[in-house]
């Protein structure tokens, strides 16, 4: 066993401690689904790892590709809405059909008029009347179908199937995006792709917000379908009652009385179908994260994976080997925000609801990027671990530095207007952490926990 | 036509005057994320935090002044703090430079590996600034808040249509054009300034000629944290000073820095309008512009808007773009100081 190997076994022995440490301490229902979003946020930090770590491709849209996830799930479980499509589904379609037909024409004009001095002028007049043509239809489609019962659904609804499949779908609509933002800026300079994809995030949850008829905008879906079961179906079922009397038997044999132990069973049921859902999101999500953990380390060791270091290290030596450096970026830049928009499905399928509002870039494109700088860039365990230590911190930050500074200001009165300040600001104290612990890993760790493994041969 | 004049009031009063003052800030906030990007080379993702860092000094060094009973009459005090704050950030930026920055400036790091960095100092300052002032919304104008009224101009000029020019609209206005010759001035004429820009040219050539690159760093954090503040000030004066904002004004200052050319002094202050500009055009609704214009029996029914304003940044996104798409290097050639 050489030493990473060590390093590896160490750091997930660590982390399975404190999630029991978590579960004795707090409770297990806390530790499971802080587990959860660990998991999540670790096939997050994966497909930020495939485009940072083998390519080296900075992107600050992992936002934007986590909400085209959650509308994925959105879109394919909740049941259609038949008096909205009535109503506005044709002129939909329509101005689908209009924005396809413009769009075919633009890449049609762009190639007839490619030498032409007029060539912008022609595209840009080709954009304006497609999206005024456009415009007569999506406006009073998207009145009639708002206008659908704006209480509860007033947009188009989705396909009603089981939320698993968005998992796909999810990655789909991020990989359509991501080619699109690829193939405009990834021929360009580096940085310019990390303000591209900003922008694109913004973009997108600008649209979720505002476009009540594809995703309800503000007014956020909710009670979307589960890929397991519901606790309050769970209470009742009779084998899950029978399960857990039998798991607690020791318990309740202590409690003589029939009506006391009627009810102690009662509260164990709620508890342990609590659990029970969590375990099962658990399995479900494991088996994504190691999936695609299989995966990624298949590619990384292939001779794809030797190509994409080769271009990451050295791009001019690479492009002199023959090697189309755009192109693989693309590739790459493609893969990893799948992986993301998978992710971001399994977000939203956990929460069972979709609240564009709550995508913002600090959790969901910094706090990733953290997760995989700490990890260890290049290592797709490094990664996984790093978003589960990240994820653990950032939650159990906020107790422990409320602790911390109770402690520290335990000298002061209570009614003390600095002490006071500083609980009320405890919340901002895991930026701080956040900040911190990037900087001084980038400055002496770079390599993060678990280093990229160089093979030589 | 006194209708014609009206209808240009209504652009004089809805589009132009708050795009060119929103255009300033966003230009001096290009400034700022230029002067990084042509001496350190790197996209400085902080710049946004930096400018709300010096915007709450700014909002301190106010409340300081107010205690003592200091105030400028009809000009809001947040003017005779300013110098204060802008020292103060300079002082920020100096040791975040010290502690953070100059280990991989030594190493020699690639901007990518500094723009991360770059995030993380975002984190740290958010913190701060949070933790400081707290995430609310803060108003610190004090004095004439209008120095006209849309009342006071109808009964000056007996148009249906008001003009009201607030006062921070104008001293935005000035204080850039003060600001941004000077920084020119700077540059074009003396030592120092040339010697950045050699500097940003060619950084070999420029060592080989004895100029001394610690100082150019260090003039480079004096501009870049005044910069920010006054740019941050502005902005928190003109809308209000909410933490939270200013890290949504990183995109529409990187747009603009880019559209002009990055690196580019001329470029970002261009740009800053260009993105000023069209955001606000795009997204005005030009009923009352119409109505005035057009006979009654072809009045406008809808709004006339291009798009709502919930699609600002859609708009610095697209004119982004579209300049990369047609002219990558920007409106002015990038990369030279």
């Amino acid at each position: 066993m050489n030493k990473t190997n060590r390093n590896e076994i160490l750091a997930i022995l660590i982390m399975a401690s404190m999630f029991l440490l978590v579960g004795f301490g707090q409770s297990w229902s806390l530790s499971l689904s802080i587990l959860n979003m660990c998991i999540i946020s670790a096939v997050m930090s994966m497909g930020i790892n495939i485009q940072w770590g083998y390519a080296g491709i900075f992107n600050v849209g992992i936002m934007g590709f986590t909400a085209l996830g959650g509308l994925a799930a959105v879109l394919v479980s909740y049941s259609p809405v038949g008096e909205a499509w009535r109503v506005g589904g044709i002129g939909m379609i329509i101005s689908l059909f209009l924005l396809i037909i413009t769009i075919v024409a633009v890449f049609f004009l762009n190639r007839v008029f490619r030498n032409s001095s007029y060539k912008y002028w022609i595209i840009g007049l080709t954009i304006i009347i497609g999206l005024i043509l456009i415009n007569l239809f999506f406006r009073p489609a998207v009145q009639a179908i708002e206008n659908v019962n704006p209480a509860v659904t007033g947009f188009l609804g989705g396909l009603g199937l089981p939320i698993i499949f968005s998992w796909i779908v999810g990655g789909l609509f991020a990989a359509g995006v991501a080619f699109v933002i690829g193939k405009i800026t990834l021929g360009l300079r580096s940085d310019y792709l990390a303000i591209a994809t900003l922008g694109i995030s913004e973009i997108i949850i600008t649209v979720l917000k505002h476009e009540d008829w594809l995703s309800r905008g503000v007014k956020n879906v909710i009670g979307l379908k589960r890929p397991v079961p519901y606790e309050i179906d769970l209470q009742k079922t009779d084998w899950f009652i029978s399960l857990i009397s039998y798991l607690n038997s020791s318990k309740l044999g202590k409690v003589s009385d029939s009506l006391e132990s009627e009810k102690l069973l009662n509260q164990l049921v709620i508890e342990g179908s609590s659990i029970f859902v969590k375990l099962n999101y658990m399995i479900l999500f494991t088996i994504v994260l190691l999936f695609i953990l299989y995966l990624a380390n298949k590619a990384q060791f292939s001779p794809w994976g030797r190509m994409m270091r080769a271009i990451r290290d050295n791009e001019t030596s690479a492009n002199a080997m023959g090697k189309n450096i755009v192109k693989r970026h693309l590739q790459v830049f493609v893969i990893g925000s799948a992986v993301v928009g998978i992710a971001g499905a399994m977000l939203i399928t956990q929460s069972g609801l979709f609240t564009p509002a709550s995508f913002l870039p600090l959790r969901y494109t910094f706090l990733i990027w953290v997760m995989v700088i700490v990890g260890g860039s290049g290592n797709n365990v490094g990664a996984i671990l790093g978003g589960f230590v990240i994820w653990f911190v950032w939650i159990e930050a906020a107790p422990v530095s409320q602790y911390l500074i109770e402690i520290l200001t335990a000298a002061l009165h209570d009614e003390n207007k600095f002490k006071l300040h500083l609980i009320d600001s405890v919340p901002y104290f895991r930026y701080l952490i956040m900040g911190s612990v990037l900087l001084l890993i980038m400055r002496y760790r770079p390599k993060g926990i678990l280093p990229e493994k160089v093979r030589h041969s | 036509m006194v209708d014609l004049v009206n209808a240009l009031i209504v652009l004089l009063n809805y589009i132009f005057i708050p795009a060119l003052s929103y255009g300033s800030q966003l230009a001096l906030g290009a400034l700022g994320v230029s002067f990084i990007y042509a001496i350190l080379r790197f996209a400085n993702f902080s710049h946004g935090d930096l400018m709300s860092f010096g915007a709450m000094m700014t909002i301190l060094f106010t409340w300081v002044l107010q205690s003592y009973g200091i105030s400028l009459g009809f000009l809001p005090t947040a003017i005779l703090a300013l110098p204060l704050a802008i020292f103060a950030t300079i002082l920020f930026c100096l040791v975040t430079d010290k502690f953070v920055f100059r280990h991989y400036r030594t190493k020699k790091s690639t901007p990518v590996v500094l723009a991360m960095i770059s995030i993380g100092v975002m984190f740290v300052i958010q913190a701060i600034v949070r933790i400081i002032i707290g995430p609310d919304d803060r108003q610190f104008f004090d004095g004439q808040k209008f120095i006209m009224k849309a009342k006071q101009f109808k009964e000056i000029t007996g148009l249906s249509e008001g003009l009201a020019i607030k006062s921070t609209q104008v001293i935005t206005i000035f204080v850039t054009i003060i600001l941004v010759s000077l920084l020119f001035w700077f540059l074009q004429r003396t030592r120092t300034g040339k010697s950045m820009r050699a500097f940003s040219d060619n950084e070999d050539l420029a060592l080989l000629s004895g100029i001394n690159p610690d100082k150019v760093v260090f003039i480079t954090w004096l501009i870049v944290g005044a910069l920010a503040t006054v740019a941050g000030t502005l902005y928190g004066l003109d809308k209000s000073f909410k933490p939270f904002t200013y890290l949504g004004l990183v995109l529409p200052i990187f747009a603009s820095a880019i559209v002009g050319g990055i690196g580019n002094p001329i470029g970002a202050v261009v740009g800053g309008y260009v993105i000023a500009f069209s955001e606000i055009m795009v997204t005005y609704a030009y009923k009352k512009f119409f109505i005035y214009l057009l006979p009654q029996s072809l009045e406008p029914s809808g709004l006339v808007q291009l798009l709502s304003t919930d699609y600002k940044f859609a708009v610095s996104f697209s004119i982004l773009v579209i300049v990369l798409l047609i002219r990558p290097s920007g409106i002015f050639k990038g990369r030279t100081l």
